[in-house]
């Protein structure tokens, strides 16, 4: 009996050994990928392809970011969206229109509308917080994906304060980005895909350059995300992330 | 022979009463409840052809795949030629494009910052061509409930609910923010004209009308629409014709290569409504029907029990010397006279309800406040010339059957034992 007793104490505490050790690892993973993806500021100038039924759309943008919380976008292209002016602060999202000269507001669900008729919501767009402070993770194991030996990750939200419940990221074991995830809602279901390539070193972080988001809800090849230019750390004066610099 | 057997009728109450009670409460059952759901199904046809599915519907194949989804950047396109192509093949059709579309109203402040929104559905109407009829059609000036209707292409007409939650009151700017064909942002400031209530609670709950020229521009459409709807110029929809059409129109497009090719829908391919035409069709059969078998059953045995209480009636009628063929058919004759009577006050009070339900009808409009189908808010019956005969005519044959039916027992008599079963 003591046998017995001392074989299944060896058994639980040996499991639960390696899944908290599983779980560290994935931890120290997870904010490596943080460490890559996020910045203190981050300057952004990128292009959106929306790839439509009939055709597609490139729209540029410049982008600045502070921080988790604040964020200013300027649409620069085509015609038609220049001058649309985005400023996100905490859970609330102004957009400025020039032709109306008018601020909107977004909050709530409608956060959660496409942006441009493209594969994100503005909740994507905006969405700068750092995934080991919001998930717990867990390696679910070590693959190889289009040559690159990765971790298959599982992320679930710590909170219901997240966009998605459960994402399935696959992590590049030596350059420490992600390479390909999936979201999911609390419901299970599968609601978006995120492949990212162009990997490159730029001030020393090794940053996806080109992202493809497909709603998976929705038919079509999805919509591209680019980088052009990105810098990070550099200051960025706190009138951008006022109210005021969206009637500028 | 009638005027006696009249006489015979109203004198002799108790083999008359229920007979005539029973038709008249049969037929007045089959008129009004014919009426009635004849009443509330038309309408539901009619509701949803002004509102929503015309009585034919021409779309891209795409958009009326994702039609629930309001997919606007799935729009038919090169509108003009294809309306000059449909006018050309059905002259008995008129053509109305509508454009639906989902986008947020944003109720600024003085300064332009927003106080309020919501989601809403806007439909692009013609509301200035008056040769469209589309104000008439979908009763705009009889459902105003505040302000008017558009009469500049910058104004907007809410549904009274939508406008309510937005807490706004006509002469208001709003601001649309939604999405052109193509996906681009759009930011457009109406005024807002009046508040209407379209009796529906799909659409009351946050719809919002402008003008259809409108509606191309500021949503980059060019010459397309989302929907063009086809009505007959009767104003009825017209079940085969409306078939034939469709499959004359998809026929010209089945070998196309163009994904997005015109695709016509009659109304009773769209929204589940072929059932609701077939029982339009067949309801008064159904009603009939059932009164009919019914009925004789009842007026069969209605007849045994008053050809036993006649018994000793008829047996003297034949030892007197009257001829079983006579008896018998003067008791058809009877039945038929009662038939009649039952018939008529069955069939007056029958139209008197279907006329009182027709001007009246009944509000349900509490009961389907979370209803996501077109459907009439008030149930009304309707009458129609086929209810003058839909329950008159069974009436006379229910009677006619159930004697027909107990009336064999006279041939069954033997004359030779009537004088002692008389006990004469």
């Amino acid at each position: 009996m003591k046998n017995l007793l001392f074989f299944l104490f060896t058994i639980t505490s040996t499991s639960l050994f390696s899944q908290n050790s599983s779980s560290n690892e994935a931890l120290e993973v997870l904010k490596k990928v943080d460490k890559n993806m996020f910045s203190e500021t981050q300057i952004v100038t990128s292009e959106m392809i929306v790839y439509g039924k009939r055709k597609s759309r490139t729209i540029r943008s410049k982008g600045y970011s502070e921080g988790e919380f604040k964020n200013f976008t300027e649409y620069l292209y085509p015609d038609r969206e220049k001058g649309t002016k985005m400023l996100k602060l905490d859970d609330r999202l102004w957009i400025y229109s020039p032709s109306t000269d008018r601020i909107i507001q977004l909050s709530g669900h409608l956060l959660r509308q496409s942006v441009m008729g493209s594969d994100l919501s503005y909740e994507d767009m905006m969405e700068e917080r750092k995934l080991s402070e919001i998930y717990f993770c867990n390696i679910l194991s070590e693959e190889v994906y289009k040559d690159r030996p990765v971790w298959k990750m599982e992320l679930i939200a710590k909170n219901d304060n997240v966009s998605y419940f459960r994402r399935i990221v696959l992590i590049d074991k030596l350059q420490f980005v992600p390479l390909e995830s999936e979201l999911y809602a609390k419901s299970g279901e599968l609601l978006k895909k995120t492949v990212f390539s162009e990997i490159k070193k730029i001030e020393g972080k090794w940053y996806p350059t080109k992202m493809n988001y497909k709603d998976v809800l929705k038919g079509g090849k999805g919509t591209d995300f680019l980088i052009l230019d990105v810098i990070f750390n550099k200051k960025i004066p706190d009138s951008y992330f006022l109210k005021a610099s969206l009637k500028k | 022979m009638i005027k006696f057997i009249i006489k015979g009728i109203l004198r002799d109450r108790s083999k008359s009463i229920i007979p005539i009670c029973v038709i008249s409460l049969g037929v007045f059952i089959t008129v009004f409840m014919t009426g009635f759901v004849k009443g509330v199904l038309s309408e539901m046809l009619t509701t949803n052809a002004n509102l929503d599915t015309g009585h034919v519907k021409v779309m891209t194949k795409p958009y009326y795949e994702n039609k629930d989804q309001i997919p606007i950047d799935l729009a038919l396109l090169e509108l003009s030629s294809i309306t000059q192509d449909l006018v050309s093949k059905f002259p008995d059709i008129s053509w109305v494009p509508r454009i639906k579309f989902g986008g947020i109203l944003d109720v600024p402040d003085a300064s332009g910052e927003t106080i309020i929104q919501g989601p809403g559905l806007g439909l692009g109407i013609n509301l200035f061509d008056t040769s469209k009829g589309e104000i008439e059609r979908l009763s705009l000036k009889k459902s105003l409930i505040s302000g008017s209707i558009p009469k500049e292409p910058n104004e907007i007409l809410l549904s009274h609910d939508f406008s309510k939650k937005l807490n706004i009151k006509p002469g208001r700017e709003v601001t649309f923010f939604g999405s052109t064909m193509e996906g681009s942002m759009v930011f457009e400031t109406f005024i807002m004209s009046g508040t209407i209530r379209f009796g529906n609670p799909v659409l009351d709950r946050s719809t919002f009308i402008i003008d259809f020229t409108m509606a191309q521009k500021i949503l980059d459409m060019g010459d397309g629409t989302g929907e063009l709807l086809g009505y007959f110029k009767t104003n009825f929809y017209e079940d085969s014709k409306a078939l034939k059409a469709e499959s004359a129109f998809n026929e010209t497009y089945k070998e196309s290569d163009d994904e997005f090719a015109p695709l016509m829908v009659s109304l009773r391919n769209q929204n589940d409504l072929g059932t609701t035409i077939d029982l339009v069709g067949s309801f008064g059969s159904i009603f009939v029907s059932i009164f009919v078998i019914a009925m004789s059953m009842v007026l069969w045995n209605t007849g045994l029990i008053g050809g036993l209480r006649r018994y000793q009636e008829f047996g003297i009628r034949l030892a007197i010397g009257e001829s079983k063929n006579h008896v018998y058919f003067l008791l058809l004759l009877e039945s038929f006279i009662i038939g009649l009577i039952g018939s008529f006050i069955g069939t007056f009070f029958g139209i008197l309800s279907c006329y009182y339900m027709q001007e009246t009808g009944i509000d349900i409009q509490d009961a389907l406040s979370n209803s996501a189908v077109i459907f009439p808010t008030v149930l009304k019956a309707k009458v129609t010339n086929d209810l003058f005969l839909i329950g008159f005519i069974p009436g006379l044959l229910a009677m006619f059957f159930g004697s027909s039916l107990a009336g064999r027992g006279i041939f069954k008599r033997s004359t030779a034992k009537l004088f002692k079963e008389l006990e004469v």
